[in-house]
């Protein structure tokens, strides 16, 4: 009679059961001795003597594609340059000279956790990094 | 009355909690953290294949393929090769279309009673519409964590990420697949809600998912678009994870920990639930076996032998009665004939 013992298309369950196995263990053999230590986006002698951002610390590390956001269109659609903070500190709006002057080195700051989160911001696709063209 | 929903709603909702308030507390962040998502995935891995080999035990000694279309018979009638496959190059193309495109469901029809007793079938694209961006909108948005799990991260995988949010709406870029997921989401739970029918037989366990899934997409979004979470420490802390050297990342906040827990209780609960379509998909035998019953015998693999008496045994048995009482038979007696006389004299 029935003989439960049986797997019927043994080798296509096989098969089948291995691709899954693959595929849902990719992330385990894909990184298979490979430490990849999170980065320390290094922080240029500028900014660091200028101690503090145009907002906090732990605010500009989550919040800062935001501003960028909120002062392009404040320049481009209302053409107000002047950004006040929270301690009425002016700043201009300005990626390339008011950010980067203080983090000069793109590189080393932008990139560094953009590359490891895997983010592609399109800022430079119309701003330039000034010390990338030198 | 029905009140499975009710339960769904609660058990996610205490879900929620539970990860929320456990992950505050001292060592809350290691066990949602670390234990629970390893535990998750061992119960998935090790659940699935005994769901599937439980299945494989069934032996399916019929072909039964639903046919869609004309079986292949005289030459000059021309078969329908995909959805009434003779081959397994057709099964093969079937069922690709089937788990991509979700072809059967494209069939699907509303019937329905028109002008008092008119019954009508009803052109029903919406389920199949909606199921279609659900599946392939929850692939993508899993495709696109993997740059979480990987390092360097495949290109491939930026490229999906680029093409999601090309609408380049906002910072960070709105993706097009969690809005499409959430919709979609709640497409499926509103017909569950709104059709009499529906409602009439969804269980607590089709809600659950549902439920569940909507929690993981509203987690995901909150923290990408509102509540922010420190993105770099969350890769930091994935990566520790897939390369076995689990490591707690500060401050992550919880409700990245309510994110993960569900995301757990879903790979948990999967091997038990009706999730398992996803394997059962390639196990269901009126998709996957080919149509061949009109030139391909089968055996029952169980049957015992049968003690057979054919009509010849039959007719040689009792030839000469019969022919003595006028029966017709097959196989005249003139073979037998010249024996006769020779056993009268």
């Amino acid at each position: 009679m029935t003989n439960n013992k049986k797997i019927y298309d043994k080798g296509m369950v096989i098969i089948g059961l291995c691709i899954f196995v693959v595929v849902i263990t990719f992330p385990f053999w894909f990184n298979l001795g490979n430490a990849a230590p999170a980065p320390e986006p290094k922080i240029a002698d500028k900014a660091k003597a200028a101690k503090e951002c145009v907002m906090p610390k732990a605010y500009m590390k989550v919040e800062h594609m935001q501003i960028l956001n909120e002062w392009r269109d404040t320049v481009v659609r209302d053409a107000k340059r002047i950004f006040v903070n929270s301690s009425g500190k002016e700043f201009n709006m300005s990626l390339t000279s008011t950010c980067l002057d203080c983090h000069t080195e793109k590189a080393e700051f932008c990139d560094k956790c953009h590359d490891y989160a895997s983010v592609s911001p399109y800022c430079w696709e119309c701003h330039i990094d000034p010390k990338e063209t030198k | 009355m029905n009140i499975s929903y009710m339960y769904s709603l609660i058990a996610v909702i205490v879900l929620f909690l539970l990860a929320y308030v456990g992950a505050m507390l001292p060592g809350g962040e290691v066990f949602f953290g670390i234990i629970i998502p390893y535990l998750a995935l061992i119960i998935f891995i090790l659940g699935f294949i005994n769901r599937v080999v439980d299945w494989a035990r069934s032996p399916v000694p019929f072909r039964i393929p639903t046919t869609c279309g004309q079986e292949k018979s005289l030459p000059w009638i021309k078969p329908n090769s995909i959805d009434n496959p003779t081959t397994t190059g057709g099964v093969i193309i079937r069922m690709f279309l089937e788990v991509v495109f979700f072809r059967s469901l494209f069939r699907n029809t509303k019937m329905a009673l028109q002008e008092g007793d008119k019954l009508s079938y009803e052109w029903e694209k919406w389920l199949w519409l909606f199921s279609l961006a659900f599946h392939w909108t929850f692939f993508v948005v899993i495709f696109r964590h993997l740059r979480f799990f990987t390092e360097p991260v495949p290109a491939l995988v930026e490229l999906v990420a680029k093409l999601d949010g090309f609408l380049q709406i906002g910072l960070p870029e709105l993706r097009i697949s969690g809005v499409v997921l959430l919709g979609a989401l709640m497409f499926l739970f509103l017909r569950r809600i709104y059709i009499p029918q529906m409602r009439f037989i969804s269980l607590a366990s089709d809600y659950f998912p549902l439920f569940l899934i909507i929690g993981i997409a509203f987690t995901g979004i909150l923290m990408r678009y509102f509540t922010k979470v420190d993105i770099v420490g969350v890769k930091e802390f994935t990566m520790n994870l897939v390369t076995f050297k689990p490591h707690i990342t500060e401050g992550i906040g919880s409700i990245f920990y309510v994110h993960l827990f569900f995301v757990s209780v879903l790979l948990a609960y999967f091997p038990f639930s009706k999730l398992m379509h996803l394997g059962g998909i390639f196990m269901s035998p009126t998709r996957n076996m080919v149509n061949n019953n009109r030139f391909k015998r089968h055996i029952n693999p169980w049957n015992y032998p049968v003690e057979v008496h054919t009509y010849e045994q039959y007719e040689d048995e009792f030839r000469e009665k019969m022919v003595g009482v006028g029966l017709p038979v097959v196989k005249p007696l003139a073979a037998k004939t010249p024996e006769e006389p020779e056993e009268k004299e």
